[in-house]
């Protein structure tokens, strides 16, 4: 047994407790939130040493390959730490808001990032199914944790529909299995290996089991037409949450589509474009809703709400990509996985400033952010850079990614796609800008500015810095998500 | 190349803008001598450039003061800049009236940090346009360009601002996104992001991914709107009209000139097969443009909208130009952009000089001013007849290489036909320039209008400048042809011209 290589999830889990533990005794409730940092910042200091110092070591399949251990499950370690991190700095001033249970609050954050940290490693339907199902719970919890009327409401919906969702991903699983008799990932890409073109077509279970599974997922990453649940959960869950739904959840599911989707689908051609077709479809219906209906909002959260559907869309052209290149050959992953990490550091950006702003004028409504470019010059350029890179222009990150997931796109003959994300970016531009409009040539209300503290601030820098860096010289990234993607097909 | 000369005309503006930003908004004096002084600087080394060019012909086609770092390994991307017979006088162009825009823009007091920093921003964008040669930079440049225009307008404008700011961004955002779907096409039909070697070893170096004339046409779209061609040109009266005096002449100066070496450079030069097979048509929509747009422009009662028309028509020349495909029409097409430039900008700064000290925009208002502001009337004057062509200015120069060099290029079939529509929107040009100037200065005095402000000191410093240019580039055209020749020549030569 490789211990060692499980050490991530390890300290995750003893966080968890020891944070649940310590609010017991300690009064001054800033120090959970610096213990749940400083374990965070552990796993992703271990997990870049495992990167760099064991990659000779690497791929490992731990626990009866229930676990695979690889430079894709860090890049997702990583990410996911680093968002909790965020997410928690971000929490800073919101939790105080809590009466009760701050202890949990942090607490559950490590436990989701622990479940989402497997989803990433998982290479096996029990396990994937498993650690799911420990990031939803916790999800669930989190959302509901303002307990007024719309939160209650927002995770009462969110679970039934999760819980649908996730029985329809179990049952997809189930005919998967049934019609393999493997669980393991690889075991069952062999068997459907086995089974030959002609045995694929005349077995419809198999597929129906895809279906299945790609709507169970569907409602993970918040895509048309799963994403009832978006608008209503965004707005009504403590925004911190929101931010972190928005990012890590996405992250998350992702990670799982691309190693199910990869490992046990990704042959025969004709089994891999079947499906890349079903996230073209998908990827074009999410982008035209995700944001055409953005365009009315009024209310920033849920517009961003929208916005995290359309953005799900161009991620999905990726998964389009990956399933219309031919077996084994290294396409799109790397893409998604910088897509992802750039729309991670874009969107925490902007909902630190939606926290900041609603901390102070306790509103969520666009109309409200008037005149914010006089009342906090700062915030209102860091969400103005924000938007730029969601929309997709330079020099913000969203422009590389986007560029970068485009041109793979390309490359197995989407134009068609590639056309229709890009034109959605143009439908895109009219939501965001009217935000960033209303900060800065609306009136403000009062002249009084918008104060912060010190964690969220750091945080918002962070996120800044980053969406700039992987904007300007995103060649560092873009190699790391290389390695990470090689995993597939190498 | 020792010193990075064009990286320092590129980024000294943005620079300067971030320079701005940190300086205290009550500070105007300091905002606005940073701003000279941070577009005087790459002006005087354009100028440098310019002089320094190697005009002999064994450099046609060469791409001078060329700097190429590697970017993102992963994409292949280069950080390279360089600029050839082409993008030469358009670089300097644009250091010129970005220098100008600072000065016409002396009075402005509302929030001055911010519109100058947005200015700056703007003329770093619009020079990395032109004298950037991997596709990846070009791309961003000509993204970059719409955050400032978008903020310049909104902000500082007048009229229905809000709806002309937001119809300038979705229209160059719905051109640049076919532009993107173009780029990457070329960039995996042909393995490679730079434009020379694109251009160079043609599209037949990787196996085709999709027609070629399929990318030309993803690529001219978003030229066609920047430009801007018919139908496509809906956005630009209400953007120059509503757009503050020095945007303006920053838009009509430069930045719709980003259409037109875009086509040049990327759509006749890379898919010479596709451009000749399109060229009828093409030209069919630049005679409607010539025309259409010279009649919209009679119909004007507002001084900025008339001009704004009035570029439509003169562009239509520039596609003529272009889509003539030979070596003396695109040589006209290139001068016409450079005098279109400084000729339109100086009308437009006429213009926002007229409409600040006479407080009116309505030109059935207007009238008899030639006695109270004497200085503006000779000047708007001349920049009239420079707009219609007389000779002696560089607007004669530009139409009568284009209509020349158009109608011996003998590459597209029934050129001369079209040649002699185009030559009809001379006379409708003369039409609307001539009641322009009769409608605004001449006639009965209007003694409403005594006592207003002639231009001051400034002011006529920058009109007699751009006059200056006018009259040098009209006198000698071969000033700017001959650098302009070295970088069409190679081009034309596709098309056995």
């Amino acid at each position: 047994m490789n211990l060692h290589l499980f050490v991530p999830e390890i300290t995750m889990a003893a966080f968890a407790v020891l944070v649940i533990l310590l609010d017991l005794f300690v009064r001054q409730k800033a120090v959970l939130r610096g213990v749940s940092i400083i374990g965070l910042l552990a796993v992703i200091g271990y997990s870049l040493g495992m990167w760099n110092g064991i990659s000779d070591e690497l791929p490992a399949f731990i626990f009866n390959s229930m676990l695979a251990v690889d430079n894709f499950s860090l890049f997702f370690k990583i990410l996911l730490a680093a968002i909790a991190v965020l997410v928690i700095l971000a929490s800073a001033d919101y939790a105080s808001k809590f009466t009760r249970f701050q202890g949990e609050y942090y607490a559950l954050i490590l436990l989701s990032a622990l479940g989402m940290m497997l989803m990433a490693a998982a290479s096996d339907l029990i396990s994937l199914y498993i650690s799911l199902e420990l990031a939803s719970i916790s999800l669930y919890v989190l959302v509901s944790f303002l307990k007024d009327r719309k939160s209650t409401e927002a995770s009462l919906k969110y679970l039934l529909l999760g819980a649908i969702a996730s029985a329809v991903l179990l049952y997809g699983m189930a005919l998967v299995f049934g019609v393999t008799g493997q669980t393991q990932l690889d075991a069952v890409a062999a068997s459907i290996q086995s089974m030959g073109l002609g045995g694929l077509v005349d077995n419809p279970a198999l597929l129906i089991g895809i279906v299945l599974m790609i709507a169970g997922l569907g409602f993970k990453i918040a895509a048309v037409p799963f994403q009832m649940w978006v608008p209503d959960v965004y707005e009504g869950a403590p925004t911190p949450i929101t931010a972190y739904l928005s990012v890590a959840s996405k992250a998350a599911g992702f990670a799982f589509i691309l190693r199910i989707f990869y490992s046990a689908f990704g042959m025969p051609d004709w089994l891999s474009q079947n499906w890349g077709m079903i996230f073209a479809v998908l990827a074009v219906f999410s982008m035209f809703i995700g944001n055409i209906v953005a365009i009315p909002q009024t209310n920033i959260k849920r517009m961003l709400g929208y916005s995290s559907i359309a953005q799900a869309g161009y991620l999905m052209v990726g998964l389009a990509t990956l399933g219309f290149a031919s077996a084994g050959a290294i396409a799109g992953q790397s893409t998604i996985l910088f897509f992802l990490a750039s729309y991670t550091v874009t969107n925490l950006g902007a909902f630190i400033v939606v926290i900041a702003i609603s901390n102070k004028i306790n509103s969520d409504n666009i109309e409200d952010y008037s005149g914010m470019g006089k009342r906090s010059p700062v915030l209102a350029l860091a969400l103005t850079l924000c938007l730029v890179s969601l929309i997709g222009m330079p020099p913000a990150a969203g422009f590389m990614a986007k560029f970068y997931i485009f041109s793979a796109a390309v490359q197995q003959d989407l134009i068609w796609l590639v056309v229709i994300a890009v034109i959605n970016s143009v439908i895109s531009a009219y939501y965001y800008l009217r935000v960033v409009k209303v900060m800065w040539f609306g009136e403000p209300a009062t002249p009084e500015n918008v104060p912060s503290t010190v964690a969220p601030r750091v945080a918002l820098i962070i996120s800044c810095l980053f969406v700039l860096l992987l904007g300007i010289i995103p060649g560092q990234l873009m190699k790391l998500a290389e390695i990470a993607g090689k995993i597939f097909g190498g | 190349m020792d010193f990075n000369y064009l990286s320092t005309i590129l980024f000294l503006p943005a620079a300067g803008a971030i320079i701005i930003a940190f300086i205290s908004s009550r500070n105007e004096k300091a905002i606005k001598w940073t701003a000279f002084i941070f577009t005087a600087v790459p002006l005087v080394l354009a100028i440098y450039l310019f002089c320094a060019f190697d005009r002999s012909l064994s450099a046609a086609g060469t791409i001078q003061f060329e700097e190429k770092y590697l970017w993102i390994a992963p994409l292949s991307a280069h950080y390279h800049l360089g600029v050839d017979g082409l993008s030469m006088p358009l670089v300097l162009l644009t250091a010129f009236l970005g220098f100008l825009a600072v000065l016409i823009s002396w009075k402005i007091h509302e929030r001055p940090r911010e519109y100058f920093a947005w200015l700056l921003l703007l003329e770093t964008s619009i020079i990395g346009v032109f004298a950037s040669l991997d596709l990846l930079l070009f791309f961003i440049m000509w993204e970059i360009e719409v955050i400032p225009m978008y903020f310049l307008i909104s902000i500082w404008g007048s009229g229905r601002r809000d709806y002309s700011a937001i119809k300038y961004v979705l229209y160059t955002l719905f051109g640049s996104a076919f532009m993107l779907a173009g780029i990457l096409s070329l960039y995996f039909t042909t393995g490679s992001l730079s434009m020379p070697d694109i251009a160079n070893q043609g599209l037949g170096m990787v196996q085709a991914i999709m027609p070629a004339g399929a990318i030309f046409w993803l690529l001219f779209i978003g030229f066609a709107i920047k430009l801007p061609m018919f139908p496509f040109h809906t956005w630009l009266p209400d953007a120059h009209t509503d757009a503050p005096t020095a945007v303006s002449v920053m838009l009509a100066g430069v930045l719709i000139k980003m259409g037109g070496y875009g086509m040049i450079r990327l759509c006749v030069f890379m898919f010479p097969g596709p451009a000749q097979d399109y060229a009828q048509l093409l030209i069919i929509l630049a005679l409607i443009g010539i025309l259409y747009g010279a009649a919209v422009t009679l119909m004007q009662t507002d001084i900025k909208r008339m001009i704004a028309y009035s570029s439509i028509s003169h562009m239509g020349y520039v596609l003529l130009g272009i889509f003539a495909l030979g070596q003396v029409s695109l040589t006209g097409a290139a001068l016409q952009m450079f005098s279109h430039g400084v000729v339109t900008g100086l009308l437009f700064a006429m213009a926002g000089l007229v409409i600040h000290n006479i407080e009116t925009r309505d030109l059935r208002q207007l009238g008899g001013l030639a006695r109270q502001v004497p200085t503006m009337t000779v000047v708007f004057s001349v920049a009239g007849l420079a707009s219609l062509g007389l000779p002696l200015t560089s607007g004669f120069a530009a139409e009568f290489l284009i209509f020349l060099g158009s109608f011996n290029s003998g590459v597209v079939p029934n050129i001369e036909i079209y040649t002699l529509i185009a030559v009809v929107g001379v006379v409708l040009t003369a039409g609307y320039i001539l009641w322009l100037i009769q409608q605004a200065f001449y006639g009965p005095v209007n003694k409403n209008f005594d006592g207003v402000k002639d231009a001051d000191g400034l002011e006529k410093f920058y009109m007699y400048v751009l006059v200056a240019v006018i009259m040098l580039v009209g006198i000698y055209p071969a000033v700017l042809t001959d650098v302009f020749k070295l970088g069409i020549s190679p081009i034309a030569g596709l098309f056995g011209g």
